[in-house]
């Protein structure tokens, strides 16, 4: 190719398509991205400085009240209470991993109808969480309750839900059921790809069980574990749905969360305050920055390492 | 019942002759509706409405959206803010406040002062604010003891009309291995009525709105201390059933149903619900929440339904028509009546069905109400004070001890919300 080598020749859009063909592929999606997904960022942020009841517009209904917003979020209990929950929910939630590593090693054998047993186990994912929620406040109703039958056998019961102290851990564990069976997965392809040789060799050199996993498997399922931290993180700050369907945030307020906290003062039956709602979902986007970051930081060293 | 409603909205132009311009000339054009009448019944009362009245009006075409009754208490916002219909539901009182503070509503003081709603003029006021009428009534029920009339009759109990007299009727009921009153408070407002109730017997009504409008405190007023005691004195004698917030309103009624809780505080939309889980009407009856302080007269909760034109209505004459339609006397004893929503009529003049719940509750509204006639808790007070409020409500049903913590709380809230 030596034609049209004399750079004076070509034209403006020739001579630069290595660099344009690319950016006009990217610009519907930054173009989305930055309406869709950047915009409404700053629009928060720009939100949380006013008073406004959401309804007619905000330069002429709502009122410029500066940080007042988040100082009245300083001393908001509910606010602190639903801080507390998201913490527990991003702790907690993190057993998903331990589970759904265990329940793959356990399946990850041949014999009859291992299938079956795999579709049995990956099944909770596949429910909407909405029925997830149903079915385990149905499991934990005082009384009826299947949980409350069984604890009954032994002379005691226990209103999960009722209870300020335990609701949050009750739908947390909801939330395990649907989540473990998604780490589940990640692991089960994840150990299709361990090097059988590699195991091999280390049985030669007398490496069994656990010494065997923590070693040996652990370290291939590297890419396995990060998935499955992340989508884990994520499930955890969006629990809207569960919250939503098995207590509505109560009793009293003590099992919401950021995000229902914000749709509850923003958007719904009682909520006309756009600038607080906006304020909380700040506050949940910066402790999200914090996950998005490490995420980033993590998939940019992984490449760096790969091109080496 | 879509016939005789036709039949009856044609004797209605012929033979009253009703004036105004609305009927005066015939519409055209589009009247776009969005109800949220989403129950069964209602939704086919609120269906009927629409046909007949697009029957009437040959060159109006009526385009009817029902949105989930639940769905729609959030999705208002948007719909009244982009593109909006002509005409939409909602409720009276307070709630309608953000809708009216932000221009969303239509004032149709005009309309009102025109006579285009005879025999309304005992509810005016539930649509009135800053002086302005903002909508009309369709119906409205009232609220009361729902009781398993057998359950009593075993016990030999009375419907009792003090205080007194209730907890005396309850030691009985509770005796017998049952509780008192059945609630379900997962979703809050349930306890509110039970505040309402205990409020404006104890203080009177006027207290009661002096409180919703904040201008009580909830934690200097005597009056409200003593509320909270006398719902204590039922809290520690085990009166309400045990987890209520785990249930919503629906599903503490089986404790009801099946004889393990005697009486329920309710509107009267419980009833359908009684009858049919399989109550007999030999089984269900209704009193008036009794009196607590004698030199108060009796304040009542009787929620009404409403529509509104959107102030961005295109089609506004017909939409003015449409009001005056369902307003009217005969239309409103159709849709009120047994085979519809089952309630009461807000028009004067309409008849009021003959049934055993509707006909108790009208003479209670118009002959024992003399206090007042208040919303609900959610309507009275203003949308975010309700929210607080009613979880505060709850949480002294469950952990009455926590009082100080929760009034200090309220009183927090009062001085923001309505400074």
């Amino acid at each position: 190719m030596t034609i049209a080598t004399d750079p004076e020749t070509q034209g403006w859009f020739q001579r630069n398509r290595m660099i344009i063909t690319p950016l006009l592929f990217l610009l519907p999606g930054v173009a989305f991205f930055a309406v869709y997904v950047i915009s409404p960022i700053f629009q928060s942020f720009y939100i949380s400085t006013f008073e406004w009841n959401g309804l007619g517009s905000l330069s002429e209904q709502g009122e410029f009240v500066g940080m007042q917003n988040y100082s009245e979020l300083m001393a908001d209990r509910n606010f602190e209470v639903s801080l507390w929950n998201n913490v527990k929910w991003l702790a907690l939630y993190l057993l998903a991993i331990p589970g759904g590593l265990f329940i793959a090693l356990f399946l990850n054998q041949t014999i009859r109808g291992i299938r079956v047993y795999k579709s049995l186990f990956f099944f909770p994912f596949v429910i909407s969480q909405v029925v997830v929620g149903l079915v385990f406040s149905w499991f934990y109703l005082p009384n009826v309750g299947l949980l409350n039958v069984v604890l009954g056998w032994f002379g005691t019961e226990v209103n999960i839900l009722g209870n300020p102290d335990l609701a949050t851990y009750g739908i947390i564990a909801a939330g395990l059921w649907p989540q473990t069976a998604y780490c589940m997965i990640l692991y089960l392809t994840g150990l299709n790809a361990v090097d059988p040789e590699q195991i091999e060799a280390a049985r030669l050199d007398g490496a069994r069980g656990r010494h065997m996993l923590w070693h040996v498997i652990l370290p291939q399922l590297r890419p396995a574990t990060f998935i499955a931290f992340v989508v884990t993180i994520i499930g955890a700050l969006r629990s809207f749905d569960l919250i939503s369907v098995m207590t509505n945030g109560g009793p009293f307020g003590s099992t919401r969360v950021l995000s229902f906290y914000m749709f509850e003062k923003a958007l719904s039956e009682y909520g006309f305050r756009m600038g607080y709602g906006s304020a909380i979902a700040v506050i949940l986007f910066l402790i999200m920055l914090i996950f998005i970051g490490y995420f980033l930081w993590s998939m940019w060293r992984d490449e760096r390492d790969a091109r080496r | 019942m879509l016939k005789k409603l036709a039949s009856a909205a044609v004797a209605l132009t012929m033979t009253t002759g009703l004036s105004g311009p609305a009927f005066a000339q015939d519409l055209d054009g589009t009247l776009r509706i969005i109800s949220d009448m989403s129950n069964p019944a209602p939704r086919e009362v609120m269906e009927g409405l629409a046909a007949d009245f697009d029957a009437m009006h040959p060159n109006l075409t009526v385009e009817l959206d029902i949105v989930d009754r639940e769905a729609w208490k959030s999705q208002i916002r948007n719909a009244l803010s982009a593109n909006p219909p002509d005409v939409v539901n909602w409720y009276a009182a307070n709630r309608m406040a953000p809708y009216v503070d932000s221009g969303l509503f239509m004032d149709i003081t005009d309309w009102w002062d025109a006579g285009d709603y005879e025999g309304l003029e005992s509810v005016k006021g539930a649509l009135t604010m800053d002086g302005k009428q903002w909508g009309i009534p369709y119906t409205y029920y009232q609220w009361g003891v729902y009781y398993r009339e057998d359950i009593f009759n075993e016990l030999g109990l009375e419907e009792p009309e003090t205080f007194e007299q209730e907890i005396a009727n309850c030691q009985a009921i509770l005796d017998s291995g049952r509780k008192c009153y059945t609630i379900g408070t997962k979703f809050l407002w349930t306890a509110g009525g039970w505040f309402d109730y205990l409020n404006m017997r104890t203080n009177g009504f006027d207290h009661h709105m002096a409180l919703a409008r904040g201008e009580l405190s909830w934690t200097e007023d005597e009056g409200v201390r003593q509320t909270f005691e006398n719902w204590r004195t039922l809290i520690d004698m085990g009166a309400f059933v045990d987890d209520h917030q785990t249930y919503s309103w629906q599903e503490a009624l089986p404790f009801m149903v099946n004889g393990e809780a005697a009486a329920y505080l309710m509107g009267n939309f419980v009833v359908p619900q009684l009858r049919d889980a399989g109550l007999g009407d030999d089984q269900i009856d209704f009193y008036q929440f009794p009196a607590i302080n004698p030199d108060v007269a009796m304040g009542e909760d009787a929620p009404t339904d409403t529509f509104h034109v959107a102030s961005g209505a295109q089609n506004v004459e017909a939409a003015r028509a449409f009001l005056q339609y369902v307003t009217s006397a005969e239309v409103q004893t159709e849709i009120n009546g047994p085979d519809g929503l089952g309630q009461l009529p807000v028009n004067a003049n309409a008849s009021v069905a003959d049934d055993e719940f509707i006909q108790q509750g009208f003479t209670m509204l118009s002959e024992n109400a003399t206090g007042g006639i208040a919303q609900f808790f959610d309507r009275d007070f203003p949308a975010e004070m309700a929210s607080i409020g009613m979880e505060g409500l709850q949480e002294f049903m469950v952990f009455p001890d926590n009082l100080d913590d929760i009034l200090a709380r309220l009183e927090n809230a009062r001085q923001r919300i309505y400074d």
